[in-house]
C-alpha cells in the first residue's frame, strides 16, 4: 500500500483552513459594488396576494430595486427533477414553483417581493415599508385533512391536494394483499417519521454578478451541485444559455441536502444583477433558513409485516404520507418514491413487498431529500415493525433478523422492492456487531443502571440503503428528468503536480483529502502534489454534484477512469522517449520502465516531455498529458450494517440518554478510513438528535412554532455517547473500479430506529408495555406513554 | 437591527439621566437584549450601556449575606460564590454557555424575568433583596408574572442581597433546545424555616411553593414531600412539555433539590 494511499487513514487537508477561519464560503466574498436583496415572506401560511404597493418602499435611501412576483411572471417553472406516475397511470400534479410568489402564498416564509439596496439594512427596511394586503385563506397542515377537503386547496386546481398516488411495485399488490391475509402472523405499527430542519452551519446565501461588456452571468450560490443548479436556471427557469451563465459553490458549510436544490433566491440575484448592473448578494438569516430550506422526511405511516410464527417474512406492506409542502422541490418527488419505496423489502428474503405513497402538499415549507432521504424512512418503518413483530412472537431481535438475511452466495439478488443487491454479508456484520458492542455484558450493564433506578434497554437494526446515485438508464427509467453519471478531468501540469478537476462537491465530505488519494496510490506519486478543483463550473467538467452517497462512488469512479486513460497516454510518451513499444513499458510506483532491460524513465520526466514535445510523432501522440472520464455506473451501491445502541431511561421523569453507540458497516473498499469513521459519527449525532430531539412543529394555522435554536433542539456534543464505528467486514461492490459503496447517509438510516428500538425494550424491560413511540422521544412524550401503559 | 443612538455613561446618574431621555433601554450582557435588537422586536432611540458604570459588577460577603453587583456576569458569579453560597454558584455555572456566561449578567437576568430563567428562583428562595437607583424592591414584591416586574421605567439594578442559605440546591430541569430551565426549583434552608421557589413551570411566572415549604420547615428531608403534589392548572403549556408533565416536573424536581442540598 502506497503511503497516503487507498486505505490510509490521513487527516483532512482541507481541515487547516477549516478550523483556522480561512476558509472562504460565499459570504465572504464581496464583489466591488456589491448591493444587497432582502425578501418580503409571508408570515400567513395560506393567503390571496391582492395587492403590494411598493411605492413608499421605492422612495426609501438607498433602495434601487423593488420585484414583485409579476416581474417573474413570465419566466420559467422552477421544476421537479422526477416525473412520478400514480397507480392509475395519471402523472403527478405539478404546480409552477416561481421565483417570487405570485397570486397567493402558500406558507410561512414564501417570498412574495426582494428589495435591492445599498446596504442589507435598507433593503430589510425597505421590505417593511411595502404596502402589502393578502387575503387569509385556511391554511392546509395536516396531511389526512389535506386529502379529506376538497375545497381548502393549496393550488387552486388541485382537489384534495394529492401530488400523486403512488404504488410500488404495483403488479405486486394483489399478491402482496393475499399473502398477508393468509399469514399465521401480522404486525401492524403506525408511526410517524417526524419532520427535520437541516440546520446547515452556514446559511444559504446567493451572489448574482452580470458583465453587460460581454453579456455573461455568474452566481456564487451555497452549492453542493453547481452544475445542476446552471441547468436548472438555464433549461428551466430564466434561460441564460449555459455558456453565459457560470455557477460557483465555493466552501459550503454543511448541506446535508438543502443545498442540493435550486432556490428562488438565486434567480433573482441574477435577474436584479443584470436590471442594476452590479452584484447583488443575500445571505439567509437563521430564521429564513428555518422557514425556507427545504426540510426532511414528514411520513405518516402504517406498516404491515406478515410472517410465519417462527419468525419467517411473507410480507410487508406499507401506506405512507408523504409531505411535499407547499411547491415541489427538485427531489421532493423522488424521496418518498425510488429512494423509499424500493429499499421497503430491507436486508431480507421477504418474497412480497408492496408499498403505497400519497404525497400531499401542504402549507408548509417545501420537503426534499435530507441526509438519507427516503431510506431512513424505509428503514424506520421496517426495522421498527420488525422489532415490535419479534416482541410478539418472543423471538430475540438478533435472532428474526439473522433468520431472514439474504445470504452470502445468493448474490446477486433481486429483492422483491425491484432493485438488484450486488454484494453483502448481513451475518458477518451481524457477527462483528456483537462483539464490538459486548451484547454478552448487557444483562450485567442492565442490572447495575437499575440499581440506579435507572431502565435500561438494548436496541438492535439492520440496515441496507441505496446509494451512489445512480445508474442513468435506470433512475431514468424510474422517472428521472436529469443523468446521474459524474465526471472528472485529471489534468498532469508540466512539472509533474497533478490537478483533478471533480464534478463533485465537497462540503464536509472531505473531497480534497481523498481523491488525490485514488490518484496517488494509481500513480505512484506523493498525493501532496495532486490537488482537487471543484465547484466551478468553468473549471470542472459537468458533473452532477455530492449527495445520496454517491461522491466516491460515481465521481471516485471518473477519477480512476480518467487516471487510467492518463497512465496510457504516459505509456505512449514513455514508450517513445525509451524508443520502445508502449506494449513493452512497465508501470510502478511512478517509474516506467522496460522489464529485462536498464531502461527506465520517472514519471516528471514523462509529464515534462508531454508539454515539450520537441520530437513527437504528432499523428501517434498529442502533446499534452490531460484525460476527462464520465463515469455513469452499472447499478446503486448497497452499503449495509447492523447497529446496536442502549439508553437509559429516567422511569420518572422520562429522559432518554444514549449510553452507547455501536455502527458494524459494510461500505465495501475504504479509502480513507478516518473520513469513513468521520462521516459515520457525524450520521449517528443526525440520527439520534431526530431520534430524541429534532421536532419540527407546525401549527394549525401553518405557523412554525420551532423556528429557532429556543424551540429546535439540535445534538450537541453532550447528547451523545462515544460513537463506536468499524468497518472492517468488507464486500465489494461489484460494479464499479473501486470496489466501493458510500458512507456519507449511513448513520443517519441506521441509527433511529436503533434508538427507538432500544427506548422500547428499556421500558418492556422495567415492566411498561409501550408498543411504540413516536419520534422525538422526548421526556414528555416517554413519560405519558409510561402513565398511559 | 435598526438604527440606534449608543450612550457609555461612567456614572449610574449619567445612566439614568440618559435612560430618561426619549425611548432608551438600559444594555448589560445582551445575551437577551441583542437578539431581541438583531431581530428587529425592538426599536429603541438610544441604547444606554451599563458595561463602564464604576462600581455595578462588584461582589461583596457579610456574615451571612452576598451583595452582588447587577453586572456581575454569570461567569464570575459562578466563580466567586463557589465557596460561599454553591448552591447559587452552580445555577450561575449552568446558565447557557461560557459565551453567555462570559456576558450575561445578574441584573440583566432579574430585569427580563424570562419564565425560564434561573436566577428568578434563586431570588425568590433566599429572600433576596434587589436594589435599584431609586429603592430597595423585596424580591417578593419584583416578579410579577411572566417578563414584567415591579421596576419603573428607566430604573435601574443596582445589586441584590441574597441571605446565604444553611442548604440549598438548585434542580435544573432542561429544556432541551434552549436549555433553560423547563422547571427549575430552588430549595432553600434558613434558620427560619425552608423555602422553595420554581421556575419555568407557571404561566405566572417564577412562584414560592408554600405547601412544600411548610413540610420541609418541619423536616429538610425528601421523605417529608412523599405524596404531595401540585395542581396543572396554572402550569404553562408548549411544545416541549404539557401541564400534567411539568406539574409532576415539579414535585420530583422539589425532592431532588432537597436531595442534593
Ligand atoms: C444561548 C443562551 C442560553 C441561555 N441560557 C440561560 C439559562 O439556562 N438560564 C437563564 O437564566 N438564562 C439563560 N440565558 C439568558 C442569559 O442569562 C442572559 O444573560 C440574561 O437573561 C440577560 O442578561 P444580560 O446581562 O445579557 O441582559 P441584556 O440582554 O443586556 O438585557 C436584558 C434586559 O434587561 C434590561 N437590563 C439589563 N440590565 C439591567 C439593569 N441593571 N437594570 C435594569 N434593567 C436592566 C435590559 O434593558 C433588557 O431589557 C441564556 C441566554 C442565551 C443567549
Amino acid at each position: 500500500m502506497l503511503d497516503g494511499g487507498i486505505g490510509t487513514a490521513t487527516k483532512r487537508r482541507e481541515d487547516v483552513r477549516f478550523l483556522m477561519g480561512r476558509g472562504k464560503y460565499t459570504d465572504d466574498h464581496t464583489p466591488a459594488g456589491t448591493c444587497y436583496a432582502a425578501f418580503a415572506r409571508s408570515d400567513m401560511a395560506h393567503g390571496r396576494i391582492v395587492s403590494i404597493d411598493a411605492a413608499a418602499a421605492e422612495g426609501m435611501p438607498g433602495v434601487l430595486a423593488v420585484f414583485t412576483g409579476a416581474d417573474f411572471a413570465d419566466v420559467g417553472s422552477n421544476p421537479a427533477g422526477w416525473l412520478i406516475n400514480s397507480r392509475d397511470g395519471t402523472p403527478m400534479y405539478e404546480p409552477k414553483r416561481p421565483v417570487l410568489a405570485h397570486g397567493k402564498v402558500r406558507h410561512v416564509g414564501d417570498a412574495y417581493a426582494a428589495v435591492i439596496a445599498e446596504t442589507r439594512e435598507q433593503a430589510m427596511d425597505a421590505v417593511e415599508a411595502l404596502e402589502v394586503e393578502i387575503e387569509p385563506l385556511d391554511a392546509v397542515v395536516d396531511m389526512a385533512a389535506a386529502l379529506a377537503d376538497g375545497d381548502n386547496r393549496v393550488h387552486d386546481d388541485l382537489p384534495g391536494n394529492q401530488c400523486f398516488d403512488w404504488g410500488w411495485i404495483e403488479d405486486n399488490r394483489e399478491a402482496t394483499a393475499a399473502a398477508i391475509e393468509a399469514a399465521p402472523h401480522v404486525t401492524t405499527l403506525e408511526l410517524v417519521n417526524n419532520r427535520l430542519v437541516p440546520n446547515a452551519i452556514e446559511p444559504r446565501c446567493s451572489i448574482g454578478e452580470y458583465d453587460p461588456g460581454t453579456g455573461d452571468y455568474k452566481l456564487t450560490t451555497t452549492s453542493q451541485n453547481p452544475h445542476l443548479t446552471r441547468l436548472l436556471i438555464s433549461a428551466f427557469v430564466l434561460g441564460i444559455p449555459e455558456n453565459k451563465l457560470t455557477v460557483i459553490g465555493p466552501d459550503v458549510g454543511g448541506g446535508f441536502g438543502s443545498k442540493i436544490y435550486h432556490y428562488g433566491e438565486e434567480a433573482l440575484v441574477l435577474s436584479a444583477a443584470k436590471r442594476l448592473g452590479r452584484p447583488v448578494k443575500w445571505t439567509a438569516t437563521r430564521s429564513e433558513a428555518f422557514l425556507t430550506d427545504a426540510h426532511g422526511r414528514d411520513h405518516v405511516t402504517r406498516i404491515e409485516l406478515a410472517c410465519e410464527t417462527d419468525g419467517t417474512f411473507i410480507a410487508f406492506r406499507t401506506e405512507t404520507m408523504a409531505n411535499v409542502g407547499a411547491y415541489l422541490s427538485n427531489f421532493s418527488t423522488a424521496t418518498p418514491t425510488f429512494l423509499h419505496g424500493t429499499l421497503m423489502a430491507g436486508n431480507y428474503t421477504v418474497p412480497n413487498v408492496y408499498v403505497n405513497v400519497k404525497a400531499v402538499f401542504t402549507n408548509t415549507a417545501p420537503v426534499d431529500a435530507y441526509r438519507g432521504a427516503g431510506r431512513p424512512e424505509a428503514t424506520y418503518s421496517l426495522e421498527r415493525v420488525i422489532d415490535k413483530c419479534a416482541r410478539e412472537l418472543g423471538i430475540d431481535p438478533i435472532a428474526i433478523r439473522r433468520k431472514n438475511f439474504i445470504q452470502p452466495d445468493q448474490y446477486p439478488y433481486a429483492s422483491a422492492a425491484g432493485l438488484e443487491y450486488d454484494s453483502g454479508n448481513y451475518d458477518a456484520l451481524m457477527d462483528v456487531l456483537e462483539r464490538r458492542a459486548d451484547l454478552a455484558g448487557f444483562e450485567g450493564r442492565r442490572a447495575e443502571s437499575e440499581r440506579r433506578g435507572k431502565l435500561r434497554g438494548l436496541g438492535i437494526n439492520s440496515y441496507i440503503e441505496a446509494c451512489g446515485i445512480a445508474p442513468s438508464n435506470l433512475v431514468g427509467q424510474l422517472g428521472s428528468r436529469v443523468g446521474l453519471y459524474d465526471a472528472a478531468t485529471v489534468r498532469v501540469n508540466a512539472t509533474g503536480n497533478i490537478s483533478v478537476m471533480v464534478g463533485a462537491h465537497s462540503h464536509g465530505q472531505g473531497h480534497e483529502t481523498a481523491f488525490p488519494q485514488i490518484v496517488a496510490d494509481m500513480l505512484g506519486v506523493d498525493p501532496a502534489t495532486i490537488e482537487i478543483v471543484h465547484g466551478d463550473t468553468s473549471k470542472i467538467p459537468f458533473g452532477m454534484g455530492t449527495y445520496g452517497s454517491r461522491s466516491l462512488a460515481v465521481c471516485g469512479s471518473a477519477v480512476h477512469r480518467a487516471t487510467e486513460k492518463v497512465i496510457v497516454k504516459a505509456r505512449k510518451i514513455a514508450a517513445h522517449m525509451m524508443s520502445v513499444s508502449a506494449d513493452d513499458v512497465d508501470f510502478a510506483d511512478g517509474q516506467f520502465s522496460v522489464p529485462g532491460t536498464n531502461k527506465f524513465v520517472a514519471w516528471g520526466d514523462v509529464a515534462l516531455k508531454a508539454y515539450i514535445p520537441h520530437d513527437f510523432p504528432l499523428e501517434e501522440i498529442e502533446p499534452g498529458l490531460e484525460e476527462t472520464a464520465f463515469y455513469d455506473p452499472a447499478n446503486f451501491t448497497y452499503p449495509s450494517g447492523a447497529y446496536a445502541c442502549e439508553v437509559e431511561v429516567d422511569p420518572e421523569t422520562g429522559v432518554v440518554d444514549v449510553v452507547s453507540m455501536v455502527a458494524a458497516d459494510d461500505f465495501g473498499n475504504v479509502v480513507n478510513p478516518l473520513i469513513v469513521t468521520g462521516q459515520v459519527q457525524g450520521g449517528l449525532a443526525q440520527g439520534i438528535g431526530q431520534a430524541l430531539l429534532e421536532q419540527t412543529t407546525y401549527d394549525a394555522d401553518g405557523q412554525l412554532l420551532s423556528a429557532s435554536y429556543m424551540d429546535y433542539a439540535m445534538p450537541r456534543a453532550d447528547d451523545l455517547p462515544t460513537l463506536v464505528v468499524d468497518h472492517s467486514s468488507v464486500t465489494e461492490c461489484t460494479h464499479n473500479p473501486l470496489g466501493v459503496k458510500g458512507c456519507g447517509e449511513a448513520g443517519a438510516i441506521g441509527s433511529p430506529p436503533t434508538v427507538v428500538n432500544a427506548v422500547i425494550d428499556a421500558l418492556a424491560r422495567g415492566g411498561h408495555d409501550v408498543a411504540h413511540i413516536d419520534m422525538p422521544l422526548t421526556p414528555v412524550r416517554v413519560w405519558t406513554a409510561l402513565q398511559q401503559a | 437591527m435598526y438604527d440606534f443612538d449608543f450612550a457609555n455613561p461612567a456614572t449610574l446618574d449619567e445612566a439614568v439621566a440618559a435612560l430618561g431621555r426619549g425611548d432608551a433601554q438600559a444594555l448589560a450582557g445582551g445575551q437577551t437584549y441583542l437578539p431581541a435588537l438583531r431581530q428587529r422586536l425592538a426599536a429603541p432611540d438610544t441604547i444606554v450601556s451599563l458595561k463602564r458604570v464604576e462600581g455595578l459588577s462588584d461582589i461583596e460577603a457579610t456574615v451571612d449575606t452576598l451583595r452582588i453587583g447587577a453586572m456581575a456576569t454569570h461567569a464570575r458569579i459562578a466563580r466567586e460564590t463557589a465557596d460561599r453560597f454553591p448552591a447559587l454558584s452552580r445555577l450561575a455555572g449552568n446558565i447557557g454557555d461560557m459565551a453567555v456566561r462570559s456576558r450575561g449578567t445578574l441584573g440583566g437576568s432579574l430585569a427580563n424575568n424570562d419564565p425560564s430563567a434561573c436566577y428568578p428562583a434563586m431570588a425568590l428562595a433566599t429572600g433576596a433583596t434587589i436594589h435599584t437607583n431609586a429603592r430597595d424592591i423585596a424580591a417578593e414584591d419584583f416578579f410579577r408574572g411572566m417578563f414584567e416586574t415591579a421596576l419603573d421605567d428607566g430604573e435601574i439594578i443596582t445589586a441584590v442581597t441574597v441571605p446565604v442559605a444553611q442548604a440549598a440546591h438548585y434542580e435544573k430541569f432542561v429544556q432541551r433546545a434552549s436549555r433553560f430551565a423547563l422547571v427549575g426549583v430552588f430549595a432553600a434552608r434558613y434558620p427560619d424555616g425552608a423555602r422553595v421557589a420554581v421556575t419555568g413551570a407557571s404561566s405566572g411566572g417564577v412562584f414560592r411553593w408554600t405547601e412544600a415549604e411548610e413540610r420541609l420547615s418541619d423536616r429538610f428531608e425528601a421523605s417529608a414531600l412523599d405524596g404531595l403534589t401540585i395542581a396543572p392548572d396554572d402550569m404553562i403549556e408548549d411544545l416541549h412539555a404539557t401541564k400534567p408533565y411539568r406539574a409532576h416536573l415539579v414535585s420530583v424536581m422539589t425532592r431532588r433539590a432537597v436531595e442534593h442540598a
